[in-house]
Formats: C-alpha cells, structure tokens, sequence
C-alpha cells in the first residue's frame, strides 16, 4: 500500500515530464505498438475486414507452416535474401564510410552525397529500362551490340536472374542512414590515437582498423545494424516494383511480400496478420543475435 | 592536426581517391542514365543501341509530365500541394513531439523511463515499411483511410527521430539544466528555450529524415481519390506506362530527387555532426 502510495507520489511530482511525452507516446502507441502486439491476436482469428474476426486457434499457424508451400519458400527467400544482402550492404556502408573519411574535407562531402543519392529518393525506376528484358533495355542491346549475347535475355523474368538483378539493386540503394552513422561514427574517433598507436609501431591502415577504429565505434555499428536489418527484411517492396508481383516462380517472395498479398490482394487479414507476427519474432531475434555479435 | 603521416598511408591515399572515383561512377550510372533520358527527345530513345548521350538535350519531357498529369481529374499542382502539405506537417510535427520527448527521455528521471527507453531502442526495427499492413488496419477501424491524416499520423511518432534527438541531447551537460530550473524555469522553457535552440544539427536531421521519408512516401496503399494521391503515386503511374513513356517517367524521377538532394546538400554538415551520438550502447 505505502509502495503504490509512493509511486503516485513519484507520478505526480514528475506531471510534467509526462504531459510532454504524451503526444510522441500517444502516437507512437497507436501507430508503432499498438500495430506490432496487434498482429498477435489477430493472427489466431479468420478476419476479412468486413464481419467480425472469428477465432480458429491455431489454424491459421497450422496452415502457415504445414501446407502453404508458397510461405516456406517466401522465408527461404527473405532468409537468402537477408543472408547476402545484409552483411554484403554492411560491409559496403563501412568500407565506404571507411575509405571516404580518409579523403580531404571537401572531397568527403562530395563522395557522401555520391553514395547517398541513390536513398535520397525512389530514383530506381531507371533500372527496370537497364535490364527491361527486350531488345530496348540498356543491358540487352549494349550485350548484343559487343556480340556477347545473340538474343535478349529476360533479366527481370527469368528466374535465374532475378535473385541477382534485385541483390544488385539492393546494394546500389542501401548505403542510406546506417552509412551515415558509420561516416560519423569514423570522424568521430581521436586523430590522435593513431598517432600514439604509430609511434608504437602501428604498421598499416589494416591494424588502425582493428585496433582503434571498430573498438571506438561499436555504438554506430549497432545503429548501422538495426537500419541494415530493416533494409534486407523490407527489401521484398523493391523487388515488387522492379521484377513484378507475384515474380516468376516466387524467385522475389519474401515474408513482406506474402503478407502483402493476403492483407492488400485477398483481405484475409487473420492469416496475413499470422505472416507479420512471425516476421516481427524474426527480426527481432535476428536483432538481438547481432547484437550479441557486435558487442562480443 | 599534427598526426604524423607515414609513407605507406600517403601512396594508399591515391588507391582510396581511384577506388572511391570507380565506385561512385558506378553509384552515378544509373543516375546519370535517369537524367540523359528525362532530356533526350523522344525519337532517340528508341535508337538501337542506345546512346548514353544527348546532342539535342530538350525540356519536353517535363513539359509532357505536366501535361500528362494534368490531364488526369485534378491539377498537377494538386499534386504538388498534396505532397508538401503532408511533407510539411509530418516534419513539424516530428521536429515538435521528438524534442520533447527526447529532452524528458535523456535529462529527467522518472518512473518508467528506462522501460521507455529500452522500448524505442527495439522500436528502431519496426518502421513503417515493415507494419503498414498492420497500420492500415488500425486507421480503417478509426476510419481515416482515404483521408490525408492516414499519410501524416503513421509518420508522426518516429521512434529513429526521437532516438537521434535523445542521443544528442544527452550531451548536454546536467548543470546547465539544474541553473536554469534554479533560475525557476519550468521542464517546458527549459525544452523550448534552453536546450532546442542548441540542438540545431540533432534537428536538421531529424528533418532531412523526415522530409526524405514523407516526399517519398506512397499513397497508393492509404488513399483512393485522386485529389489526396501524392506525387511518388502518381509518378510511379507515369513510370508503369513503357518505354514510349521513358522519357516522362525519368524526368518525373529528376524532379522527384531535386527537392531532397538540395535540402541534403546543405544539412550533411549537421547530420554527421548528429550522427556521431547514433551509437547503441
């Protein structure tokens, strides 16, 4: 009784500092929270938007995993596609980050805004003309024009290439706000250890690299993380636009995209809200696994 | 700065310059490639092979872009307003309820502001790209779907704002708090006139993200009638119409990417500046 009697205490003296986190929280619980522990409920129901949600227990898990092929294959997607766009983006952001703040002043903002356009807007319809499967896509008729090829090659339906064209995509628009932490978290780290760390009898730009510069900047790496995870795991909307939706042979299904077809095309929303629930458990485990990673 | 540099470093600086210039031609190539296109006339895009240049360079495209817009129901410049009017508010209001918030997260303790924050940490992860699908049945049970509030309200609480904001706003030494709450001041001045106004880099970014994020935004998911649609949807129409259309949809790609390039060109200073606090600890 005296505890709950202090914390209202403890509440009231701090009136104020809650009155001025009401509106972010107010928003954020409504359009961030709430949305997340949502899909929970919803996914053990039959919903389609027009009558109420019925409740089917685990039905809707059951189908997911036991006789819904197109979703097996989706997580396998979204899991190859995670697996290589992910650490590959990651090491691109830091080696780029890396190798700009060895540069001059001027030349870095220069370079930054270079490798950062390509997040700046949705500047990615032009790759649909460079690997437009006719002879009028760039790749084709520069291809055929050198005689490495005889007849154009569907890039964006064959399902041997589509995995590729969307990886390469990917990469080209993925040094976005993880690579500015990175670029910050670079020039943030004291000049004036590597001087000691010379004196000492650093030999290369590789040692500074292990010695001084990932240990000073875990913090950024985590935060670089988190955005890289976000990229690969929503990296399904992006394939959508470019290689068409449903792609050929699912080649580009992943996990967003399967739940986007049963929420947007179907409305079942019980069974695309079964989909997100497993998406969100994945990626925060997927979160917490890295972070273990980076701070061993 | 005084940091002694050795030869083996000096002779790889010219490595770093060649390989940077290689990679960031590959990075502009398609840029470039959008921007040759949106000037080429019309009767060039079908040349075979194709040239990566122009000798004829022509505005006709954009005039076409207004053209084919505004033949659509409503103006292009409903469009444009469209999309500036939810741009604007979502960064304003970012800007307003994340320095609040993240000034009372980083400098005041009370009960459950660690659970607050250790929530919007693991918040990071679910943007809104990940949960619309989830959003949109929540703002059709409120019943703001097709209605400009279902493009702006997602967008408000971004827990990466507040995240930024708190991160540089912890920085601010304790003493300058406990001076001015000496001086009487109440937690709202202090936000408002003492610590905001000195946390011009932390708000730049929030703003370029925010701005990045809203002018990019597609309304297609959310909005039905035409006279809400905002310019990437009605862009990204234009784009789905082929090659013969190429040309229009790339100079719309052009006019899409100027707006937030300029604001990043001058924020960059500020972002990294605000970066360097982003770290996870």
């Amino acid at each position: 009784m005296k505890k709950s009697n202090n914390l209202m205490k403890d509440i009231k003296k701090n009136k104020d500092c809650y009155l001025m986190l009401m509106p972010f929280m107010v928003f954020f619980i409504v359009f961030t929270v709430l949305p997340v522990f949502m899909s929970v409920p919803i996914g053990f129901t039959d919903f389609n938007m027009v009558q109420p949600p019925e409740f089917v227990g685990l039905s809707n898990y059951v189908n997911l995993f036991l006789s819904d092929k197109i979703f097996i294959k989706s997580v396998r997607v979204t899991i190859i596609f995670a697996l290589i766009t992910g650490p590959l983006s990651y090491a691109l952001c830091f080696l780029i980050a890396w190798l700009i703040n060895e540069m001059p002043e001027k030349l870095r903002a220069i370079f930054t805004l270079i490798f950062y356009m390509p997040s700046l807007a949705n500047v990615y319809t032009v790759w649909k003309i460079i690997f437009s499967g006719d002879m009028n896509g760039w790749l084709n008729s520069f291809l055929i024009d050198w005689g490495v090829i005889n007849s154009p090659v569907q890039w964006l339906t064959d399902s041997r290439y589509i995995l590729g064209v969307t990886v390469i995509v990917q990469l080209w628009i993925s040094l976005g706000a993880g690579f500015l932490a990175l670029s910050a978290g670079f020039r943030s780290i004291d000049r004036t250890l590597y001087e000691s760390a010379y004196i000492e009898g650093m030999q290369n730009r590789f040692q500074e690299l292990v010695y001084i510069v990932i240990p000073s900047m875990k913090p950024q790496m985590m935060f670089a993380a988190v955005m890289q995870i976000v990229n690969s795991f929503t990296a399904g909307t992006i394939a959508q636009n470019l290689v068409g939706f449903p792609s050929t042979d699912y080649k580009a299904h992943t996990i967003m995209t399967h739940a986007y077809d049963y929420g947007w095309v179907r409305y079942e929303m019980g069974y695309a809200s079964a989909i997100c629930t497993v998406l969100f458990i994945i990626m925060f485990f997927c979160n917490k696994l890295i972070n273990k990673l980076l701070k061993d | 700065m005084g940091y002694i540099k050795t030869r083996s470093q000096k002779s790889g600086s010219v490595f770093i310059f060649i390989f940077l210039i290689t990679a960031g031609i590959f990075m502009l190539i398609p840029i470039y490639l959008t921007v040759v296109m949106a000037i080429k006339p019309v009767e060039e895009i079908f040349l075979f092979p194709p040239e990566i240049y122009t000798f004829h360079p022509t505005l006709d495209n954009f005039r076409d872009m207004f053209e084919v817009m505004n033949n659509s129901r409503v103006s292009f410049w409903r469009y444009i307003f469209n999309s500036l009017t939810v741009t604007l508010s979502v960064t304003v209001l970012q800007c307003a309820f994340s320095s609040m918030a993240a000034f009372v997260l980083a400098k005041c303790r009370f009960p459950a502001d660690k659970l607050i924050n250790g929530i919007i940490v693991v918040a990071l992860l679910y943007q809104s790209n990940v949960i619309y699908i989830m959003q949109y049945l929540i703002m059709s049970k409120m019943g703001i779907i097709d209605n400009p509030l279902a493009l702006i309200f997602p967008s408000v609480a971004s827990p990466m704002s507040l995240f930024l904001m708190r991160q540089s706003i912890s920085q601010v030494p304790d003493s300058v708090i406990e001076a001015a709450k000496m001086d009487g001041a109440g937690l709202f001045r202090i936000c408002w006139q003492i610590v905001v106004p000195n946390q011009k880099p932390a708000l730049m970014t929030v703003v370029i993200f925010a701005f990045q994020s809203s002018w990019n935004m597609h309304s297609d998911s959310f909005i039905f009638q035409e006279q809400f649609k905002t310019l990437p949807t009605v862009v990204n129409q234009v784009a789905a119409s082929g090659l013969a259309r190429a040309g229009t949809a790339m100079a719309a790609s052009v006019f899409m990417l100027i707006p937030p390039a300029i604001v990043f060109m001058f924020a960059q200073k500020y972002i990294i500046e605000t970066m360097v606090y982003s770290g996870i600890k």
